[in-house]
């Protein structure tokens, strides 16, 4: 389902094209993220700065997502979701890596080439009160982008490709007027869509697009979203930390936790078979609907916090916490591997705990008074 | 639908009133002090422009017979003209036999020429320096920072002082030496507020949409820049022409037959005794203006920032 109301005028290299100028090859899909790697230096000293150590917050993480395709992408707070929507958004350059977007490397175009690719790429923020100019109204806000990469001739045209943007968003065209101000959350995020939508994107960034919103409107914009890929075709990233959520709106969903990607699966693959021990405890932290079930359900409860990314465990990440954990854990990084059914996976012992039908062998808070 | 068709008509029509500044005009209406203020400056101002209607004669006119006149005395000789003040000296004449009211009348234009625009320096030089370092960080804002701290170092005056000492007394010298002298302080407030705004949400929507640092500047962080600015502005107005005045006092700003406030007082401070009117008429043009522009300015804090102020109605 590629694009029809998308007219690709000028659009980039075809995605499937080989080799182009910045020799990065395509390998088919929209957006190809390789080893993408985000530090920030952790300073101290106020006049002559020092740098004391370095906070990983995107350490490694590779994925790539197709045309029309939705990337879900969940982990706790803290765990570089964000950090790695604003690093592909080159909005904070990437430490290293390459962010291959329609055959292009973005980290290798000079700041005038990448503003063009931005076209392409767009985003859509958490905050629906924070993202709007208050002082721009409705109309100015979405003929902004359009304006910014020369799209239309004239300004009527302009004017009336906004009141059509408001109407496939849901809203009418003489919201235009209004200023963002006048909107409730859910119907600010509609004009952020909007706006995104604008200049045409193949691919959009949603970063938490909904949990600012209360939970009757949630649905809604996720539908919207919905909606719209399958006008428009657009592919998302879309970045969340309610699994819910996630599941409803994706085809693929990776798993974050301390900068790294630990399981990559289909939805429906990670939702009724998660093989990684944080997944699992991920899921079982999902509350049931159904209060007979809720009570019998056993939970994983993961002792202590989330490590510091400025220090991480060694090797897996997630050892110290992982009830599964055991000596190599420690001293191997598992590195994330294919596994059956194009799903992927960083854990050394997935097999075993799939094989022990998933219970942890003992609390973990016992297992660390024993050693 | 009558409201709706009107309403798609105005889509994106230039610049509409903003609500924002309406209600800021609400408030400051409300404030009596600061009308007052406004009002006076109106009258200033209407004075200054239309200076050559008001006064009765030349600001150089002399007349050796009628020096030292005290206030509202009589003409020597009466003059055929329309104006009904225009038969007395109604604020007295000077030891040389000019008419003080002319002058005064005439020095309102100098004085708020010199204020406007030592203020609108400042605030062009400060507000570039400020978007700049506060937009761009790292190394920029390194160089503009600690340049501004070292002006900031010198007291206001005294940096207007060392300005004119090397490029010449003189009015407009003056005028450039306070429009530097302000500089820093506006560069700071700006530098401040762009900072703030930098990462404001809307501002890195601004840069995913792929706009330049240009426009991102202009149009987005700018407007948030406006208020603060414009409360700096007409308190430094009030300051500049107080400094201004305090200038030429020194001999470093408008030279002798300017009907300048400030030099008014300096020539004729010797006389306080005799001819009083002169020096207490400029003076108080220089008091009222600067006090008019000061309440207006308290007024307009209130008004557009109205949680930062202290008091209110």
């Amino acid at each position: 389902m590629t694009t029809s109301a998308h007219p690709p005028a000028d659009a980039a290299p075809a995605t499937g094209a080989a080799a182009n100028a910045n020799g990065a090859a395509s390998n088919g899909a929209l957006l190809d993220v390789r080893q993408l790697v985000k530090y920030f230096p952790v300073t101290r000293g106020a006049i002559i700065r020092r740098r004391v150590g370095w906070v990983r917050a995107v350490d490694d993480v590779s994925f790539s997502i197709s045309a029309g395709e939705t990337l879900g992408l969940v982990g706790e707070s803290g765990c570089g979701k964000t950090t790695t929507g604003n690093a592909v958004m080159q909005l904070e350059p990437p430490t290293s890596g390459e962010v291959v977007f329609e055959g292009r490397n973005l980290l290798k175009l000079d700041p005038s080439e990448r503003r063009k690719a931005r076209r392409r790429m767009q985003m859509i923020f958490q905050d629906p009160y924070g993202s709007l100019n208050p002082r721009m109204s409705v109309g100015k806000i979405i003929e902004e982008p359009m304006y910014v990469h020369r799209l239309h001739a004239s300004r009527k045209e302009r004017r009336d490709r906004v009141r059509e943007l408001l109407e496939l968003v849901g809203l009418s065209p003489w919201h235009a007027a209004r200023y963002p101000h006048e909107f409730s959350g859910g119907q600010r995020q509609r004009i952020a869509a909007a706006r995104s939508l604008a200049v045409e994107p193949s691919f959009i960034v949603c970063d938490e697009p909904v949990s600012a919103l209360d939970v009757s409107i949630q649905a809604q914009i996720i539908n919207l979203l919905r909606g719209l890929q399958d006008r428009l075709g657009v592919a998302y990233l879309f970045i969340a930390h309610d699994l819910k959520v996630v599941r409803h709106i994706s085809n693929r969903i990776a798993v974050m936790y301390l900068g790294k990607i630990v399981e990559l699966a289909g939805s429906d693959g990670l939702y009724d078979r998660p093989l990684h021990p944080y997944t699992r405890a991920l899921l079982s932290a999902v509350p049931v609907a159904d209060p007979e079930i809720e009570t019998r359900r056993k939970r994983i409860i993961l002792p202590g916090d989330v490590p510091s990314p400025v220090n991480p465990p060694s090797a897996c990440r997630f050892h110290p916490r992982c009830p599964w954990a055991q000596a190599r854990c420690a001293d191997e990084e598992p590195k994330l591997t294919a596994v059956d059914g194009g799903r992927q996976v960083a854990c050394h012992f997935w097999r075993e705990i799939e094989d022990s039908g998933g219970v942890p062998p003992v609390a973990p808070s016992e297992a660390l008074r024993a050693g | 639908m009558a409201v709706a068709e009107q309403t798609v008509n105005e889509v994106g029509s230039a610049a509409p009133v903003r609500s924002e500044w309406r209600l800021a005009w609400l408030r400051l209406r409300r404030n009596r002090a600061a009308m007052a203020g406004l009002g006076v400056l109106a009258v200033i101002s209407l004075a200054a422009v239309f200076a050559d209607l008001l006064a009765t004669e030349s600001d150089r006119h002399f007349d050796i017979l009628s020096q030292g006149l005290p206030p509202l005395s009589e003409r020597l000789e009466p003059i055929d003209d329309w104006r009904p003040w225009a038969q007395r000296h109604v604020l007295g004449t000077d030891d040389i036999g000019r008419d003080v009211f002319t002058r005064i009348v005439r020095g309102a234009r100098i004085s708020l020429r010199i204020g406007f625009s030592a203020v609108s320096i400042s605030l062009v030089v400060g507000s570039v320096l400020g978007l700049t370092a506060g937009y761009f960080a790292r190394w920029p804002d390194m160089v503009i920072s600690r340049i501004l701290d070292v002006m900031l170092a010198f007291p206001g005056l005294l940096l207007a002082m060392t300005v004119v000492a090397s490029i010449g007394p003189g009015l407009n010298n003056a005028m450039i030496a306070l429009g530097v002298a302000g500089v820093p302080f506006y560069a700071r407030v700006v530098r401040g507020t762009t900072l703030a705004a930098r990462d404001l949400t809307y501002v890195r929507a601004a840069r995913a949409v792929g706009m330049s640092d240009l426009r991102i500047m202009l149009r987005h962080i700018l407007p948030n820049v406006v208020s603060p600015i414009l409360i700096m502005a007409t308190l430094g107005l009030g300051g500049a022409i107080l400094a201004a005045a305090g200038l030429s006092f020194l001999g470093l700003g408008a030279e002798s037959p300017s009907p300048e406030w400030g030099l008014e007082v300096a020539k004729n401070r010797h006389l306080l005794r005799s001819l009083w009117w002169i020096t207490i008429f400029n003076g108080a043009a220089i008091a009222v203006t600067v006090l008019s522009i000061n309440l207006l300015g308290d007024g307009l804090r209130e008004a557009l920032d109205p949680q930062a102020s202290s008091w209110s109605h």
